[in-house]
C-alpha cells in the first residue's frame, strides 16, 4: 500500500499533464467563444467530481445514521433496492422514455445511473464499516468543497468574457451551486468546532439535507430558464465529439486526482483520531496517577 | 485575443486552490506526526 500511493501519484500526474495538453492544444477552438471556452475542461470535470464526492458523502452519512438502529438499517437496505428496481423499470415506461428522449437522454443512461445508487450503497457499507463511514463522510465533504470552490471560481472567470458579467444574480444554477458550497462549508465548520458527543450524528443529518441540493443544482438548467448553458451530456446540449473526448479525458484525470487526495485525507483523519485517542489515554493515565498520590492536607 | 487571459486565469486559479489544499494536508500531517512522537516520548 505504501508503494502504491507514489506509483498512482506519478500516473495521475502524467494523466493530468496529458489532459492539459489535450485541452490546450488538441481540442478544436470553439467557433463562437474562441479559446476561452477551454475553461470547460476544468470547470465541468470539477463540478462532476464535486457532485460525485457529495453523493458518496450522502450515502456514507445515511449509512452512518441507519447503522445506529438495526430495523432502520434493514429498512434502508430494502428502500435502496426498491429505488434501483423502480428506477430501471421507470426508465423504460413509454411516457418516461418519451420525456427522456425529448430531453436528449437515453433511457439506458437513466437506468444505469439509478442502478449505481444501490451498488454504491452496498459497496460503501462493505468497504467502510463502523466509524470508517464517518471518516469517509468527512473526507468526501472536504475534498468535494475544494472541487466545488474551483467550480465557483472558474465559472465567473469564464462568464466575464462570454456573458459580459462575473455573476448573474438570481440565476438558479449559480445560486443553488453557491448554496451547496455553503451547506458543505457549514458541515465542515460544525465538525471542526463542535465538541458534542452528537457531532457526528448532527453532521450526518446535515449532509443528508445538503445532498438534496445536488439534484436541484444539476436539473435546474433543465427546468428553469437560466443564463447557464444546457448540460453537454444528456441534456439537450450538443458538443463536438472531439471536444467531448477531451472533456472525458479531463474528467478521468480529475477523478484519479480526487481519489488520491481522498486517500490522503482519509489517512489524515484516521491519524487525527488516533492522536486524539492517545491524548485521551495519556490524560486519563495522568489523572489516575494523580488520584493515587497521597493528598497533602494542610492543618486547620 | 484578450479573452485568453481569462483562460489562463481559470487554469492557474484551479491549481492554486489544489496546491493550497495539498499544502494544508501536508501541514496537518506533519503536525499530527509531531504530536504522535511527543506522546510516544511521554510514555
Amino acid at each position: 500500500m505504501k508503494r502504491l500511493f507514489p506509483i498512482l501519484s506519478v500516473l495521475t500526474a502524467i494523466l493530468l499533464a496529458y489532459a492539459l495538453y489535450q485541452a490546450l492544444v488538441v481540442a478544436p477552438t470553439d467557433a463562437l467563444q474562441g479559446d476561452v471556452y477551454r475553461i470547460i475542461y476544468y470547470h465541468v470535470p470539477s463540478a462532476w467530481t464535486a457532485f460525485l464526492l457529495f453523493f458518496i458523502n450522502f450515502v456514507a452519512s445515511i449509512q452512518y445514521l441507519v447503522n445506529a438502529n438495526s430495523s432502520a438499517r434493514r429498512a434502508a437496505k430494502w428502500i435502496v433496492i426498491g429505488i434501483g428496481v423502480l428506477g430501471v423499470v421507470a426508465a423504460y415506461l413509454p411516457p418516461v422514455q418519451q420525456q427522456l428522449t425529448s430531453a436528449g437522454m437515453r433511457p439506458s443512461a437513466m437506468a444505469t445511473t439509478v442502478v449505481l445508487i444501490p451498488i454504491f450503497y452496498f459497496l460503501i457499507g462493505k468497504w467502510f464499516p463502523g466509524q470508517r463511514l464517518d471518516v469517509l463522510a468527512v473526507t468526501t465533504a472536504e475534498v468535494g468543497v475544494v472541487f466545488c470552490t474551483i467550480v465557483l471560481v472558474t465559472g465567473p472567470i469564464w462568464a466575464r468574457p462570454v456573458w459580459g458579467i462575473w455573476w448573474a444574480p438570481g440565476d438558479i444554477r449559480l445560486t443553488s451551486t453557491l448554496v451547496l458550497w455553503l451547506i458543505y462549508v457549514s458541515y465542515l465548520v460544525l465538525r471542526r468546532f463542535s465538541s458534542s458527543a452528537q457531532t457526528q450524528m448532527l453532521a450526518a443529518a446535515l449532509a443528508v439535507f445538503g445532498a438534496l441540493d445536488v439534484p436541484l443544482v444539476y436539473f435546474s438548467i433543465w427546468f428553469f430558464r437560466t443564463q447557464h448553458p444546457q448540460p453537454v451530456i444528456g441534456g439537450g446540449g450538443s458538443m463536438d465529439p472531439r471536444m467531448l473526448h477531451v472533456l472525458l479525458i479531463s474528467w478521468l484525470a480529475f477523478l484519479c486526482f480526487a481519489f488520491l487526495v481522498c486517500w490522503a485525507r482519509f489517512r489524515l483523519e484516521l491519524l487525527h483520531r488516533e492522536v486524539e485517542e492517545a491524548h485521551a489515554m495519556a490524560s486519563l493515565a495522568g489523572s489516575s496517577a494523580k488520584a493515587s498520590l497521597p493528598i497533602n492536607r494542610s492543618p486547620r | 485575443m484578450n479573452a485568453i487571459k481569462y483562460l489562463f486565469a481559470a487554469y492557474i486559479a484551479t491549481w492554486v486552490i489544489h496546491a493550497a489544499y495539498l499544502g494544508s494536508l501536508v501541514r496537518r500531517f506533519s503536525e499530527l506526526r509531531r504530536q504522535m512522537k511527543e506522546l510516544g516520548k511521554g510514555k
